[in-house]
């Protein structure tokens, strides 16, 4: 059975990597799976300087799925550089960084400063609805969105990834820009624009009123957007949107993902990546499935 | 390498009763395969019903043997699920996690105060406290109904404050440290955001170094969403840095923690 899949030229042992935001770098993971066993980490987001993050509160629970503004908190690029990448590659996963940016220069900083080091992956992170400028403001329009990954790809010595942000009228036409402005692959969907209201206070109950929603509420979006994301490009996708399950990842593959991100489920129960992995191969075996590939976008 | 942890693992209910209006015991058969949890740390315990996937992060009152007593207040549908939990029965659990009260030091006189649901952890930290040769007082606040006296008085001199006035004192618990001329060589707090505020002034004012474990929305429990942070002062220019309540805490030295 043939569960390796290749992302602009990286080979991924299996289709399985985390979402970034919700794995960290790993370490808060290690006591429960095996590391090894991952297709690639995508580390949290990481830019040019520390980034403090948003006032708590910054979860609150919904219907099925969470709603978070955590405000991209990470200590920057130079640290990332002399504490995680040593500690990931003790292990034989792939890692792919998260770059995040206020302007187009601060993303394009972080990749530069990657360049030269040892990481299998950049994502270009336009996607992030936390944040008071940057992020979200370049995934929304197709314009914003080629310039950003144009300048990024210039600097950028590693294939580029391009996270979409899936709070836009017509994905398809965000995803053809960002091809056009030479993305090496696109990965979608970032959270969904939320809130909650407390009745009794009549507050917002998170500090920054709204937030990115995650969770299997979101899946049949997530779904539907692959789909037509891997319709409108020649590009591999990378899908994911509330998998908490293989059957779940299994439902992106069929929709045109080459490789699944599993996020909150990582969350809810640190294993869930490996169940994932477990579920998805149970699936191929009882299927008569020799190679993973034969799947992807095999729904038209 | 670190070492390997069980993951989420299904309990056996040994019992769950109500003991105060809303305030309900959970008593756990504690699995070897967990770690033992330690005064302060919590567990995550788990919905059935899966539109409620978060975790309800709750503290550990006290580890008896091989039994683990939890008290939650019913402040949503998660907890309400909680309160059905019948004896026989089984509920996920994923932890301990979170650093607990720091025992170190040479054993002399220690303050708990105590609001609310924050009183429950204060029956292991007593226990544990007595275990190295400390006394105690506890000081702890209700609204109007106080619970866990029994299990506190077995390690420590007790002292009640109401809001209603409804038993013991009437008046909040820093009234009733003044009140009482009450002292000690430590501190330790856990209870609602302003209660642990007013201990944090109190004990600076007193001089008594005072450790409050704090309370936050949290997402995993384990540190990876970043959810839960709180302010901690720190040497650069905003003079803070947000840490995650529940893996660089829920425990946290008084003076580093800046309220709003």
């Amino acid at each position: 059975m043939k569960l390796a899949v290749n992302i602009a030229g990286v080979e991924l042992k299996n289709p399985v990597m985390t979402a970034s935001g919700t794995f960290g770098s790993g370490r808060d993971f290690e006591p429960w799976i095996d590391l090894n066993r991952l297709g690639c980490v995508v580390v949290k987001g990481v830019a040019a300087t520390p980034w403090e993050g948003n006032p708590p509160p910054r979860i609150v629970e919904t219907w099925g799925g969470m709603i978070n503004s955590v405000g991209l908190q990470n200590p920057g690029v130079e640290y990332f550089i002399a504490e995680d990448i040593p500690w990931l590659r003790q292990f034989d996963t792939r890692i792919c960084v998260n770059i995040v940016g206020r302007t187009v220069s601060e993303y394009v900083a972080v990749a530069e400063r990657l360049a030269s080091e040892d990481v299998d992956l950049l994502e270009l992170n336009i996607s992030c609805p936390n944040i008071k400028e940057g992020g979200v403001a370049f995934g929304v329009q197709a314009e914003a969105a080629a310039a950003v990954t144009s300048a990024v790809k210039k600097v950028a010595r590693q294939p580029l990834i391009v996270k979409l942000s899936p709070n836009v009228s017509d994905i398809a036409e965000i995803a053809r820009a960002v091809e056009g402005a030479g993305a090496d692959a696109i990965s979608l969907i970032n959270t969904l624009l939320g809130s909650r209201i407390d009745i009794r206070k009549r507050k917002f109950i998170l500090s920054m009123k709204h937030g990115g929603l995650s969770g299997p509420a979101i899946k049949p979006v997530a779904v539907r957007m692959v789909w037509q994301v891997a319709q409108a490009v020649k590009l591999p996708v990378i899908g994911m949107g509330g998998i908490m399950t293989g059957e779940d990842a299994i439902e992106f593959i069929l929709a045109g993902a080459t490789a699944i991100a599993v996020g909150t489920a990582s969350l809810l129960n640190p294993e869930a990546t490996m169940q994932v992995l477990e579920g998805m191969e149970r699936y191929m075996r009882e299927t008569g499935v020799e190679d993973i590939a034969e799947l992807v976008g095999s729904v038209k | 390498m670190v070492e390997r942890r069980a993951g989420r693992t299904a309990c056996k209910i040994l019992q769950n009763r109500q003991i105060a209006d809303g305030i309900f015991e959970l008593v756990l058969q504690w699995p070897k395969i967990l770690q033992r949890p330690t005064a302060g740390q919590f567990v995550n315990l788990y919905c059935t019903n899966q539109d409620r996937l978060l975790p309800r992060p709750i503290s550990v009152c006290e580890i008896d043997g091989d039994k683990l007593h939890l008290v939650y207040a019913v402040l949503g549908r998660g907890t309400a699920e909680f309160a059905t939990l019948q004896t026989g029965g089984v509920i996920d659990l994923l932890g301990p996690f979170g650093n607990g009260f720091s025992l170190a030091g040479k054993p002399g006189r220690a303050l708990l105060v105590s609001g609310g649901v924050g009183t429950p952890p204060m029956v292991e930290l007593a226990k544990q406290l007595q275990a190295r040769g400390w006394s105690m007082d506890v000081v702890c606040g209700f609204r109007s109904q106080s619970y866990l006296i029994e299990q506190l008085s077995r390690y420590a001199d007790v002292h009640i404050a109401t809001d209603s006035g409804a038993e013991g004192f009437s008046g909040n618990v820093i009234e009733l440290l003044d009140q009482e001329t009450l002292s000690g060589d430590a501190l330790f707090a856990c209870g609602p955001g302003p209660m642990l505020k007013g201990v944090q002034a109190w004990a600076k004012t007193k001089g008594i170094p005072a450790q409050l474990s704090l309370e936050e929305r949290m997402g995993c429990g384990f540190g990876a969403c970043v959810g839960c942070v709180t302010k901690i002062a720190a040497d650069n220019e905003s003079g803070f840095i947000y840490k995650k309540v529940c893996k660089d805490g829920p425990v946290f030295p008084a003076a580093e923690v800046l309220f709003q």
